[in-house]
């Protein structure tokens, strides 16, 4: 265990040192929250009632995923998996002495997550600042906010686990470019990364929140505004727990067997 | 421009000897805006509209928007990466040639991938020109033609402007993407709607209204006059600028020895 919380630690403090491109990434996020939540408010004002969640739980929905796009965002793929597999210093990987799975899994978790620290704090302060109608608003309550960092936790895993797949699937197709874009389009959508899952049509919702994606950012950003609370929540909590399991088991497995046959290609 | 045609053909024949590789890209920047293009969908069909915009009517400005990005982009590439350029040195090798720099660096690089995205711009139109309820004339068609072509070379400024800052900073500067990236995101929806302060930024600082809201509003009749008709013309004036700014960055540029 301690080896993978050294790794933890490396990675971490590593992706710590990037604070420029931190600055001008914020910039760049603000302002999309800004112009999406925008956008969310001329639909609104079109028709309120048709929007099918509070206008401030929208809000809120936006901002932290702004705040938070390091965690959530499929397409912050680790380059240098992809590289190992791909020019077969996997080889060298392998007579290292712990295990591949679990070390990519820290080394993924950690890059997110110090990405994460460094960007969502001005994010969230700015978001807590601006005026009305497009302002952050504090969670609905302080057990609501216990639920949803648990829930932000589950859901970062979830991310990592699905991610995790594309990695040794790139194991059996040699070039990597395909899987990867299809995978980071599909989950993205999926997830409610374009726009929340409860403003997809109610047929495409209900097969939407069966799926592994929906235990990604949609759990967490919806619990800190209350949109999901209570026993839902709860509910919801195990959902994400489950497939955080189910999505590690299958990953282990399909990885035992993809070393199994791997071929280290000479040169 | 002899030139610039063989260059043409040598990068379309490059990017052609990796077929496999080269289709699973343009089949990703297909699926890309493909799913921007779903969300829209999921919006009006839940909207019906939006500030009086129906559903073929966005997809207009979406497609508009989507193939003068993937225009600009697809011959612009060289500046995207020209960052890198600078960076490791080839730069000064363009320097040294006889040739304009902004054509160098324009036929450094061309990536046809981008084609996907173009593919699902024309596939988009020929859904939306008729549904839009606009009662085609020429003039509207030669609108139509306008918004195209003066927004891929509103894009390319923004490149170029891109580009120039790097002659500073060696580092791509990552907010420009608000812009670029952020145009074509946002320009999905007609700008008017983002309310009265964006659309003034975007009609006098950095002009992506004016190739694509104002002209709209002509095409759906709801303004009249050369004026509206015109305004994509009236968004090249932000060519001056930046090609300004790119001849200030290089009258500065030193190299860095790599």
């Amino acid at each position: 265990m301690s080896t993978y919380v050294a790794l933890f630690r490396i990675r971490f403090t590593n992706s710590l040192q990037y604070r420029t491109a931190a600055l001008a990434g914020l910039i760049t996020q603000f302002a999309w929250g800004f112009m999406q939540i925008l956008a969310f408010l001329a639909f609104y004002r079109s028709n309120p009632q048709a929007f099918p969640m509070e206008f401030s739980d929208t809000v809120s929905y936006i901002w932290l995923q702004q705040a938070f796009l390091a965690l959530f965002m499929m397409w912050f793929y680790e380059r240098e998996i992809f590289d190992t597999i791909e020019s077969g210093t996997i080889s060298y990987e392998l007579v290292r002495p712990y295990e591949l799975y679990n070390r990519w899994f820290c080394q993924s978790l950690a890059n997110r997550l110090a990405r994460a620290v460094l960007r969502c704090l001005p994010i969230l302060i700015v978001a807590l600042l601006v005026p009305e109608p497009i302002r952050l608003r504090l969670p609905a309550s302080l057990g609501q906010f216990g639920l949803f960092i648990v829930s932000m936790f589950l859901g970062l895993g979830v991310v990592v686990a699905f991610s995790m797949l594309v990695y040794i699937a790139s194991f059996f197709t040699l070039s990597s470019t395909g899987n990867r874009i299809i995978a980071a389009v599909l989950s993205d959508f999926l997830a409610g990364a374009l726009i929340p899952l409860p403003f997809f049509p109610i047929g495409f919702r209900k097969l939407a929140e069966l799926l592994p994606f929906a235990a990604m950012q949609n759990m967490p950003l919806r619990i800190y505004s209350g949109n999901i609370s209570g026993r839902e929540a709860f509910y919801g909590i195990l959902f994400q727990a489950s497939w955080l399991i189910i999505l590690i088991v299958v990953g282990k497995l399909w990885q035992r067997q993809a070393l199994k046959q791997v071929v280290v290609q000479g040169g | 421009m002899q030139l610039y045609f063989k260059y043409f053909l040598l990068h379309l024949q490059s990017q052609m000897e990796y077929k496999v590789s080269f289709s699973f890209t343009v089949l990703g920047q297909f699926l890309v805006s493909f799913s921007a293009l779903l969300s829209i969908w999921f919006m009006f069909d839940r909207f019906h509209h939006v500030e009086g915009f129906t559903f073929p009517q966005v997809l207009l400005c979406f497609a508009t928007v989507l193939m003068a990005f993937s225009l600009a982009e697809c011959f612009g590439r060289g500046f995207d990466q020209f960052p890198r350029m600078i960076s490791n040195g080839e730069f000064d090798r363009v320097l040294v040639r006889p040739r304009n720099e902004i054509f160098q660096v324009l036929a450094y690089k061309m990536d046809f991938t981008r084609l996907g995205r173009l593919l699902q711009a024309i596939i988009v139109f020929t859904y939306a020109i008729p549904q839009s309820g606009v009662i085609w004339t020429w003039n509207k068609i030669l609108t139509l033609f306008l918004m195209v072509i003066c927004g891929s070379l509103v894009f390319f400024a923004l490149f170029l402007i891109y580009a120039a800052f790097s002659f500073f900073t060696i580092e791509g500067l990552e907010f420009m993407n608000v812009f670029t990236d952020g145009g074509r995101e946002f320009g999905r929806y007609p700008f008017g709607i983002y309310g009265n302060e964006v659309l003034k930024f975007l009609t006098y600082v950095v002009p992506l209204a004016l190739f694509q809201y104002y002209p709209l509003l002509y095409l759906l009749d709801i303004e009249q006059g050369l004026k509206f008709m015109m305004a994509p013309v009236f968004s090249l004036l932000f060519l001056l600028p930046a090609y300004a700014f790119w001849r200030y960055g290089l009258s500065k540029y030193v190299s860095t020895g790599s």
